[in-house]
């Protein structure tokens, strides 16, 4: 499963030689993040965001579990348990906001690493099953966010749950009972309280499930790199460790930096202030919004406001989950034979002026309340997102006449011909 | 065939929100939408002049400043309002000896509820105590005090804003010198509610709290007593509140700046130990 040059690894005591022929727990490390694992040698830091994200799960882990221990799931002392974290536990207020940030910077951390993923086309052949597991693993981990924050029993938690299960009503016939099956109930409370905190803590082990699949099959063809071009020769690669754990461990370091800050100074900028106004039944805060990171999706959700034979929420209940399911299909929809974004100048510009605006602008318009003009810019970003993924990306994927790539890694980080060597004829790029 | 597929939903989702695009412009165009004076006079929350002193990465309690609000809470605040997530023994963090804060339990009566019985039976407080539930006489609920600060945006700035913002609505102007009373002649505050911009709505319940001079400073270390201004006990009352809201907050910034410092150490070290890594493999282009 690896590059025929891989480093073998060799037990190099009594001890691990014993562990080796037994349970070869140090060969399995050494050949994943290890000096066994080749890698291209010109990877950017936008490839250090999936180690991040596996340190953001951990981290997730870590906090949650602690909180856990002193929080209660009860509808009547679950507010008063989060503050009692605050006040009373030693460190609880650091647990809770390490663990409140965490989850932003999770996300901020995934759709770097998605992004990324999208430029760089890296859902492309050989890397789909890679892709698909990814999209899994971000479909987990919305899941999971959505029903920590219900957790604090605040506003927010109690109207988010509230018009986030609300969205199955949409379904036809069968949606008024799917909602109370989900929240054990006509609207949340103490039985909805509980399941969400019995599968807040379970889904995160899901998800490490899920990443250990995503790396499993990440090191069937090894990483991508930011030419596109597949790893040739031995020179196109340099191990996993020492190189990676260097450059993952510094971009840890200015990870961590800019998450401490948030987390000590910041606290609750990335949480809205009515989450520490206990949840009320009786009284709807003005604008209901979700975590800022389901802005997007959420500007998508609200976008549709006219019924089409269909019901405008159902039509925006579709879109929202086509939204992200789109994703699934992108190695089928796109079918350019190039897949590095710096070598596809159509596909670059759509990506640069098209997509990230767009995804800006459904940003700004998912947090902001639902009037004009916020709904007609977003219902403009939402047919541009639409029409992105599953209409431009195809046609653009067929049509585009990409730029030479350079024959091999070597070639593009040295600068030096193999070519020449080998007669090929392909022109070199960055040469 | 997948590509088609999605071609046509892709399409079909555009045209359908693109129809709502339509409606949404053709309503916009048409129907005048009417301005509200909630919205055009709501006034944003603002900072007293020089701050507050727990404000930014270095800020710090100023004790005098919380014993000063808290009195401005016990005097002005607490015939109405809660402080249910504050346990007396909290107030150490004020500069309050061991005494001091017992006696100051004590001053408090404690409701226990018999579990079998129902019954109240009230007793004398003790440090461990939470203060106690506010019975409110009047209509409606005033909110608990705990938390204020950070259930509002802005929430230390809004608190002094919104008891410093009481103003005579007829020559109430908006920061762009509009009179309400000219814009919105109509405008009427509802009944038994007070106009003050700071408010969503810009009229609340709660009559103006605090009076000129309605508390009687203690005299501080250099002999004097602060003037008990509006201005003066809404910026204690407003510092008291943030520490209710965040008690642990200056713990949080001092161990943030270690946090910080250490992590910045670390994060030079994994740079040096990543250049020194790599040099043996930097690309030496043929062109340098």
């Amino acid at each position: 499963m690896s590059f025929p040059w891989a480093k073998e690894y060799t037990p190099q005591n009594g001890f691990t030689k014993f562990l080796d022929e037994r349970l070869p727990l140090p060969r399995l490390v050494y050949n994943a993040v290890g000096a066994g694992y080749p890698v291209p040698r010109n990877l950017s830091y936008f490839w250090n965001f999936g180690v991040l994200a596996g340190f953001c799960l951990v981290l997730q882990i870590v906090t949650g579990v602690v909180l856990a221990m002193h929080y209660a799931a009860d509808a009547g002392v679950a507010f008063a348990s989060v503050e009692h974290i605050m006040r009373d536990v030693n460190w609880g207020w650091l647990m809770r906001y390490a663990h409140a940030n965490g989850a932003s910077f999770f996300f901020l951390v995934i759709y770097i690493h998605i992004f990324r993923g999208f430029f760089y086309a890296s859902y492309k052949p050989p890397r789909e099953m890679i892709w698909l597991i990814g999209v899994v693993i971000f479909l987990l981990m919305m899941a999971t966010a959505f029903m920590g924050y219900v957790l604090p029993w605040g506003q927010m938690s109690f109207w988010g749950a509230q018009v986030i299960t609300g969205l199955f009503e949409a379904i036809p016939l069968v949606g008024e009972s799917i909602k109370v099956w989900l929240l054990g109930g006509y609207a949340p409370d103490n039985a909805a309280l509980n399941r969400f905190f019995s599968l807040h803590y379970l889904l995160p082990f899901v998800i490490a499930g899920c990443v250990i699949l995503h790396i499993w099959a990440l090191h069937i063809p090894g990483s991508s790199n930011p030419t596109g071009v597949e790893v040739k020769q031995e020179s196109d690669t340099l191990p996993f460790h020492p190189y990676y754990t260097a450059k993952d461990g510094f971009g840890l370091g200015v990870f961590l930096l800019i998450y401490f800050a948030f987390v000590f100074f910041l606290p609750n900028v990335l949480g809205h202030p009515d989450n520490y106004i206990e949840a009320n039944p009786l009284s709807t805060p003005a604008h209901i919004v979700p975590e800022w990171y389901f802005y997007p999706f959420y500007a998508i959700l609200r976008a549709f406001t006219f019924d089409f034979i269909l019901p405008a929420k159902l039509w925006g209940v579709l879109a929202m989950f086509a939204a992200i399911l789109v994703w699934f299909f992108l190695p089928w929809l796109d079918k350019g034979p190039v897949r590095s974004g710096h070598y596809r100048p159509l596909f670059r510009k759509f990506f640069w002026f098209g997509l990230i605006p767009c995804m800006a602008v459904l940003f700004v318009c998912g947090g902001a309340p639902a009037e004009e003009p916020y709904v007609m810019i977003s219902q403009i970003a939402t047919a541009y997102y639409f029409l992105h993924f599953l209409v431009i990306l195809p046609i653009v994927s067929s049509i585009e006449r990409p730029d030479p790539l350079p024959y091999s890694i070597t070639e593009a980080v040295l600068g030096s011909d193999k070519k020449a060597v080998l007669g090929e004829n392909a022109e070199p790029a960055g040469a | 065939m997948i590509r088609l597929v999605g071609m046509l939903i892709g399409l079909g989702f555009t045209f359908v929100v693109l129809l709502a695009f339509g409606v949404g412009a053709y309503t916009a165009a048409t129907e005048e939408v009417e301005p509200q004076a909630g919205y055009a006079f709501h006034a944003e929350p603002h900072a007293p002049e020089g701050g507050f002193a727990s404000d930014g990465p270095f800020g710090r309690w100023d004790q005098a400043q919380l014993q000063r609000g808290y009195q401005v809470y016990k005097e002005a605040c607490a015939a109405c309002h809660s402080l249910g997530y504050v346990a007396f023994r909290n107030l150490a963090d004020l500069g309050y000896s061991d005494a001091q804060i017992k006696a100051e339990a004590e001053s408090y009566q404690i409701p226990h509820y018999d579990p079998s019985t129902g019954e109240v039976t009230r007793s004398a407080g003790l440090p461990t105590d939470n203060f106690p539930p506010v019975a409110y006489a009047g209509l409606g609920s005033p909110p608990d005090l705990s938390l204020i600060t950070k259930a509002r945006g802005d929430g230390t700035n809004y608190v002094y804003s919104l008891l410093t913002g009481y103003e005579d609505m007829a020559t109430y102007a908006n920061e762009d010198g509009e009179l309400l009373t000219e814009e919105f002649p109509e405008f009427q505050v509802g009944e038994g509610l007070h106009f003050n911009p700071y408010f969503e709505g810009l009229a609340i319940a709660m009559p103006a709290p605090l009076q000129d001079g309605q508390v009687t400073y203690a005299v501080d270390e250099n002999g004097v007593a602060p003037e008990a201004t509006v201005d003066q006990m809404s910026q204690d009352v407003a510092a008291f509140l943030t520490w209710t809201a965040e008690p642990k907050m200056m713990e949080r910034k001092r161990t943030g700046w270690w946090i910080l410092a250490f992590t910045l150490f670390a994060t030079i070290l994994a740079w040096f130990a990543k250049k020194s890594v790599w040099s043996a493999v930097k690309p030496k282009r043929e062109d340098d």
